[in-house]
């Protein structure tokens, strides 16, 4: 069963949708910091591949799956807490380019003491392995991690929808993402606002780690790094200051990197980054700011 | 005249090093040419980054670029069949000698930086950032995979070894006189000027596109160069010219001090050295009768913390932007 115009079947269609939600979940971890840092956290994926490798030895360990988690989440929120205190609090000040060099810094240095400490060749995460199996609804037969990952990104973009629009802390950070100088003067609570966003954006990068790692088991230490790669050109397509536009963006590059994929030949598919990064380069040219936003919120401007 | 040290003083460092190369081991000598061409390579992104203030992730396409002009223009056409089996005709047919190859790489280097930039140029911020990434990967994954105009993953094996030390002294000179010449001249202090307020800039006539356009097609040109020499020192791999070297590229350069001339050749010369010499501590060293032996892999860690250190402390570089002056060598 196909979707005969452009030959594209229904489990290709829902492989793009839960790739396009996780990259949307990533995508929010990255806007999130950015909001109130305007800091480009290029570790990220760093942080994805650290919780990933978190999940594969608890499953080499014989850990249950729930323990499993949990050692991802504390060590992804304890890596990001300690990178906001130890590289991105001193910079904060600092122009955006020396910020996003100090993250790449971090990202080498973190993808470095994973080579040296798990080898290169990686380790496999077994225990999210039965995500991975197909599941059949009428008559189609969907990876059960694909169903999972829609349903788990829409459940997280609504919860922190909610935070954002209800709380009075998520007011707080919409303010400081507008204009962090006179959300200070207001009353906004800079080291609060900003712990807060590191510890949200860690959390989101636990949950990509988690249903990354059921999509692809094989741990190494430059899992996440491609993604992440994508997802900061999603960002950057869908608008980065403001959180709707940022996970649009990630989704919509995740959906279309999952389409392409499915839609290219397999003789042409090692040619995907190209057609990705130039459909990136040809919106950005006529949408500077971003596919998603209004005008007049900008943080880049066109010469 | 009262300017010229801001020449001297990076030229001088070049040629101390080139000197330097000489007098060691030949296996120590490696590392010496590397580092040179290191040294044209961030002074290539210098040109750019450091007079415009745009962060560019595009520049290692054209040191690729440079090393596929190079290489392909060189292996001899009896092992060409054998490198690239794939490869078209024209390509097959077309041997130049060390220089002209050289030349090209600079020229293809420019006319393509100069392409891309046309519409690129037009974009800064966090936009041009992506932008210019997206023109690294695509330069990587079209040479990575089309073997009708290359080796594709193979290495550039064959490739006549002419960068020895005086080939990259000379071409990590040209670089830096090129920066210097460029960055005194009328379109170096216009671009330098948008730098610092681009409203005041474009206010008094300064076209931003125009001034940033022919920065990026100078350092495409330069970077290109860079990759021609890289090409004759080993035989390198397409593979190799992507995120890691982007990384230490850039890194020099923010560590040296993105400011200045002398920024770029401190930073390169800096970090290019500790590298070397961890690395070659790993293999076990001799230092002064002292035997050094450090565990593997400890380079690659401790440049990452000592990047994230020299940016936390002092986030202006080691030179702080300035350029050397007599009056500073004065005081």
């Amino acid at each position: 069963m196909t979707l005969a115009v452009l030959n594209i079947s229904w489990q290709t269609l829902a492989d793009a949708l839960s790739l396009g939600g996780i990259y949307a979940l990533m995508a929010v971890g990255i806007g999130l910091v950015f909001g109130v840092l305007r800091l480009v956290n290029f570790a990220y994926g760093q942080l994805v591949m650290a919780g990933a490798y978190a999940i594969a030895y608890a499953s080499v360990w014989g850990w249950p799956i729930w323990a499993g988690v949990l050692l991802c989440f504390a060590v992804v929120l304890t890596l990001s807490a300690a990178m906001d205190r130890l590289v991105f609090r001193p910079l904060r000040t600092q122009s955006p380019a020396v910020m996003l060099v100090a993250t790449f810094a971090v990202a080498f240095l973190l993808q470095s003491i994973a080579v040296l400490s798990f080898g290169q060749l990686g380790a496999i995460a077994s225990s999210m392995g039965s995500l991975n199996q197909p599941w059949d609804i009428g008559g189609v037969e969907f990876r059960k991690i694909a169903i999972v990952s829609v349903v788990v990104a829409a459940a997280c973009l609504a919860l922190l929808q909610v935070l954002l629009t209800r709380t009075s802390v998520g007011l707080h950070m919409r303010a400081a993402a507008m204009d962090f100088a006179t959300a200070r003067m207001l009353g906004v609570r800079a080291n609060r606002v900003i712990g807060l966003a590191v510890l949200i954006s860690g959390l989101l990068a636990a949950v990509s780690a988690l249903m990354l790692t059921a999509r692809n088991p094989q741990v190494t230490p430059i899992f996440g790094l491609d993604d992440t790669i994508i997802v900061l050109a999603g960002v950057v397509l869908g608008g980065l200051t403001r959180p709707i536009p940022a996970t649009l963006g990630g989704f919509t590059i995740g959906f279309g990197s999952g389409i392409l994929g499915g839609a290219l030949p397999t003789n042409q598919s090692q040619y995907l980054p190209t057609f990705l990064f130039a459909a990136v380069i040809l919106v950005l040219l006529v949408r500077p700011n971003g596919l998603f936003t209004r005008p007049g919120l900008s943080a880049v401007e066109r010469l | 005249m009262k300017r010229l040290p801001e020449l001297l003083g990076p030229a001088a460092l070049v040629l101390a090093t080139a000197l330097l190369g000489l007098v060691v081991s030949a296996s120590l000598q490696t590392y010496f040419l590397d580092t040179l061409v290191k040294v044209s390579i961030v002074v290539a992104l210098y040109v750019f980054i450091g007079n415009s203030g745009v962060l560019s992730f595009g520049h290692i396409a054209f040191v690729a670029l440079g090393v596929w002009t190079a290489g392909v223009l060189t292996v001899p056409e009896s092992q060409k069949g054998a490198i690239m089996p794939g490869i078209a005709g024209f390509i097959l047919h077309a041997n130049v000698g060390n220089v002209p190859s050289l030349l090209f790489a600079v020229v293809v280097g420019m006319v393509f930086a100069f392409a891309v930039g046309l519409p690129l140029m037009r974009l800064s911020g966090l936009a041009a950032g992506i932008a210019t990434f997206g023109v690294l990967e695509i330069t990587n994954n079209v040479l990575r995979y089309w073997q009708k105009i290359g080796p594709g993953l193979n290495a550039f094996s064959s490739v006549p070894q002419t960068t020895g030390i005086w080939q990259a002294a000379i071409g990590a000179l040209v670089c830096v006189a090129v920066a210097y010449a460029y960055q005194r001249s009328r379109f170096g202090r216009q671009l330098r000027a948008t730098r610092e307020d681009s409203a005041a800039a474009s206010a008094v006539g300064i076209s931003i596109h125009r001034q940033r356009l022919i920065a990026f097609a100078l350092s495409g040109g330069l970077a290109g160069l860079a990759g021609g020499l890289y090409v004759h020192l080993l035989p390198i791999e397409i593979d190799s010219l992507y995120l890691d070297l982007t990384f230490i590229t850039l890194a020099m350069l923010v560590v040296g001090g993105s400011g200045s001339l002398l920024g770029a050749v401190v930073g390169a010369l800096a970090v290019s050295g500790l590298d070397s010499f961890l690395s070659a501590a790993e293999n076990g060293v001799n230092i002064f009768g002292w035997n050094v032996n450090l565990p593997t892999g400890t380079a690659v860690i401790v440049i990452g913390a000592l990047m994230a250190v020299v940016l936390v402390v002092r986030p202006s570089g080691l030179s702080g932007g300035r350029e050397l002056s007599l009056r500073w060598l004065r005081r």
